[in-house]
């Protein structure tokens, strides 16, 4: 299980390869990358600046990442979260499971992303042409992340 | 002695990052920590109102307005997360 927080880019050929380091009992990957939009609530975002809480991040993503150890049979997880500056089309966010079969692998990864955008501390400013703006929470975010419970 | 940080919208508006301060007499959960804070007036005032939506981290996990406060805590206050 490996959780990253870094401001470069990230491949995901090489991530995924490295994940599976040549276990046979992978039987399913599924993926995640969440990416940055061009326009958000009407506006052209020219360029977003990711603000995090270092000391936490690890321990929060970490945490994510055992909860769904703990719900489903597992044979790897990777999540990688950029910080820093990125622009439109750049590449935000990167989760990776690997188990045995499909089912478990898509229901898990899904479970990291609703649960990241809910209680990992990121915080997401975009620079547009109306200005500099951070980004506000989305009740979608939070109704998402509540059919799990 | 409590270390108290702020993130993000909220970092702004407050003007400050981090702050130490001694645990105020009689403040001893989130709820009567952030009440303390309001005490400041303007600024603090208005953005710890109620209604505001901020979030709180008590040593580095997400807390409640129960969560108790000590001597030697980290507490974070931070708008409603955005990453992913």
């Amino acid at each position: 299980m490996t959780v990253r927080v870094q401001t470069g880019d990230f491949d995901i050929s090489a991530e995924i390869l490295q994940l599976r380091r040549g276990n046979p009992k992978i039987g399913a990957v599924a993926c995640f990358i969440g990416l940055v939009r061009d326009i958000n609530e009407n506006a052209t975002v020219a360029e977003m600046t990711l603000e995090h809480y270092p000391a936490m991040t690890q321990k929060a993503l970490s945490g994510i990442v055992d909860e769904a150890k703990q719900r489903w049979d597992i044979m790897d997880i990777l999540v990688v979260h950029r910080v820093g500056t990125l622009k439109p089309m750049d590449q935000i966010v990167l989760v990776v499971v690997a188990s045995a079969h499909r089912g478990t692998a898509f229901a898990a990864c899904e479970f990291i992303v609703d649960y990241l955008k809910t209680r990992a501390p990121f915080w997401k400013k975009e620079q547009t042409e109306k200005g500099a703006c951070w980004v506000e929470a989305r009740d979608s975010d939070d109704d998402a992340e509540q059919r799990w419970h | 002695m409590v270390n108290v940080v702020y993130f993000a919208r909220l970092r702004e508006a407050l003007g400050l990052d981090s702050e130490e301060v001694a645990l105020p007499q009689g403040v001893r959960d989130v709820a009567s920590f952030t009440q303390w804070l309001r005490s400041r007036g303007k600024v603090w005032d208005s953005e710890f109102a109620p209604g505001k939506r901020v979030r709180v981290a008590v040593n580095l996990e997400m807390a409640e307005q129960t969560t108790n406060i000590a001597e030697g805590d980290e507490v974070a206050f931070f708008p409603p997360v955005t990453g992913g």
